[in-house]
């Protein structure tokens, strides 16, 4: 019966796929066709308000996007297909190239220092007290305030006469006076700075969880060895905290990749296009320059270097986890 | 050993007893630098809104001359408009997204039907899609709908509408809705329960937990809108109260005061929503960050 059944019903489903409806059969086959494909539609009927949003605010997009990519737009007179062009020209631009530089930069200052920060605080605050879980409460802070928020104040912080705020402080131990974002030498670190301090707190977080599932015995072992505290961090910590700091990593690069709103907040891409990254060099491609097609080919290409580097970092490890 | 074992409680050997004065002393002076240096300048910014004080170098954590001004001149400058563009924007997107999300999650989780996992992987690579990286066909797309050719531009449903399904949110409820058991679902079936009253009266009102942490996080997202609704608006009256914080740097009475008010408004919403769902927050960040 069950064999009968499941034919019947993948005959079924083929049928209303095919769009077949109004085909007269015997009425106990129609009946029992009717619930089947009824059990069918349900689920499709609850991922239809996803799927419509999905499809027309991502999909048809990025269909866009990679259609763009390829003519030269121009509005009102008609786009014209130039093929890889758009890619060509990006690709030999002065400007792309430096805000590319500038992007893999501070990608990669912010992944590893707001980990290391992270793994400090981390180390700092673990524990189960209740003055810990509210000093882990307030330090994480950053995190939830929006990016436009923090690039307001310390906007406001790097103000580079030397009665500025930060300069203030720094003064005390006999820094300073420094321009911060408004040198084109400091600018870039001063806007790594700020993503560092947003972003630590949330990898300290995940290094907790971390920390959690370490075997307390563990510890006492490498006690009864003899090893002091930075060898026990180094020998028994480090290692087990490996799977979280390969996603952390990964997230914080691709997120770094895509950095916008910092840098857009801070010094939109300034001073002389010391801090231009790449989407902001693509924004005012877009809609400064109404350089659409250029733009899109842009967008395609950072597409592109985020979806290898995620598709090779689920690669390794599934190979890691094979081995 | 026992007196001594709550030095293998953290990696670093903190050790809690009373007379461990050096470790206590080291990690609370440690500590107090932490959140010295991770609220110091949001404490700014509170002390700052309230502080009639033009001069950008005398920001404090304690306001110099206490005062409403600030506020005042920035709702000349429209910042209450602003604040109701993105609280609008806000409630609304986070209702629809929710709504999206647990359907959506429901079929995903409770359902076996041909084409699941393409859906899966369809919604997986939505994910894998920057939003950055769409924002310039979607201010083309936005300014004139694919089929309906209505032009969204400069209205809060072009920017609601893009937020209202979130890959990450659907994801977290469908894990969370995989963990219910069957049983009462058949129990329910056998009652004579129809497929609506199943979801609403069985399903839902089991994933309130999962439910908490969608909306803190939706929330989150949402409030961290830039791009979007910068591409979105058609004039400047149309930005989130995020955006605008650009067009209201400077005032030539109040000074930077008028951007403290307006980047105090703008922080308020978060805090309030973090520090109220505080726990499903941090939970979904180590869920969500091990799953996606």
């Amino acid at each position: 019966m069950t064999a009968v059944q499941s034919l019947g019903d993948t005959r079924d489903v083929g049928s209303t796929a095919s769009g077949g409806g109004a085909v007269e059969t015997h009425p106990v086959r129609r009946r029992r066709r009717r619930r089947l494909t009824g059990a069918n539609f349900i689920p499709w009927l609850f991922l239809l308000p996803a799927a419509l949003i999905f499809l027309v605010f991502k999909f048809i997009p990025m269909a866009e996007g990679i259609r763009l990519s390829l003519f030269e737009v121009r509005p009102f007179l008609g786009d014209i297909f130039v093929g890889f062009k758009n890619y060509a020209t990006i690709l030999q631009d002065e400007k792309f190239l430096t805000a590319s530089w500038h992007t893999l930069v501070l990608a990669g200052g912010q992944t590893v220092g707001a980990m290391v920060i992270g793994f400090f605080l981390a180390l700092l605050l673990e524990g189960h007290t209740k003055s810990l879980w509210f000093v882990r409460s307030a330090v994480f802070l950053p995190v939830v305030a929006a990016t436009a928020v923090i690039g307001e104040i310390w906007r406001l912080f790097f103000y580079p006469a030397p009665e500025g705020f930060l300069n203030e402080l720094i003064s005390w131990v006999g820094l300073g006076p420094w321009e911060y974002i408004h040198s084109t030498d400091t600018s870039l670190v001063s806007v790594m700075f700020v993503g560092i301090w947003k972003h630590a707190p949330y990898d300290m977080v995940l290094i907790l969880a971390g920390l959690a599932g370490i075997d307390r015995q563990q510890y006492e072992a490498a006690a009864i060895d003899g090893a002091t505290t930075p060898q026990r961090i180094w020998n028994v910590t480090l290692p087990a905290l490996r799977p979280v700091i390969t996603i952390l990593l990964t997230l914080a690069a691709i997120r770094g990749l895509r950095v916008f709103t910092e840098v857009y907040v801070l010094t939109g891409g300034g001073p002389a296009g010391s801090t231009d990254v790449w989407m902001t060099r693509v924004y005012t491609t877009a809609f400064e320059q109404s350089e659409a097609g250029l733009a899109s080919a842009g967008s395609v290409l950072l597409f592109l270097v985020t979806l290898v580097l995620t598709v090779s970092v689920q690669w390794y490890r599934r190979w890691k986890e094979a081995r | 050993m026992s007196v001594n074992s709550s030095r293998f409680d953290s990696a670093i050997g903190w050790s809690a007893r009373p007379d461990a004065w050096l470790s206590r002393g080291i990690r609370f002076l440690f500590s107090a630098l932490a959140v010295i240096l991770f609220c110091g300048p949001l404490l700014v910014i509170f002390s700052g809104a309230f502080d009639h004080n033009p001069d950008p170098t005398k920001l404090s954590v304690i306001p110099d001359n206490p005062s409403l001004i600030n506020f005042q001149v920035a709702a000349e400058n429209k910042i209450w408009h602003y604040l109701m563009n993105s609280l609008i924007i806000a409630g609304g997107a986070l209702l629809l997204q929710l709504a999206v999300s647990v359907f959506a999650a429901y079929a995903l989780a409770r359902k076996k039907f041909r084409g699941q996992a393409i859906a899966l992987l369809v919604i997986l690579a939505t994910m894998m899609l920057p939003e950055e990286v769409i924002a310039i066909p979607l201010s083309l797309v936005i300014g004139d709908l694919p089929l309906v050719h209505v032009s969204l531009k400069g209205t809060l449903l072009g920017v609601i509408l893009p937020l209202g399904a979130w890959g990450f949110s659907i994801f977290v409820m469908t894990e969370f809705m995989k963990e219910i058991p069957n049983e009462l679902e058949e129990a329910a079936k056998v009652d004579g329960a129809g497929e609506l009253r199943l979801f609403a009266q069985i399903i839902l009102p089991l994933c309130k937990p999962a439910l908490g942490v969608i909306a803190v996080f939706g929330f989150n997202m949402i409030w961290e809108q830039y791009l979007l609704p910068l591409i979105v608006a058609a004039d400047p009256s149309d930005y989130t109260l995020t955006v605008a914080l650009l067009a209201l740097r400077s005032d030539d009475m109040v000074g930077t005061g008028i951007v403290l008010a307006g980047a105090l408004l703008a922080l308020v919403p978060s805090l309030v929503v973090y520090l109220s769902l505080q726990k499903s927050f941090l939970r979904g960040i180590t869920t969500g960050a091990i799953k996606g």
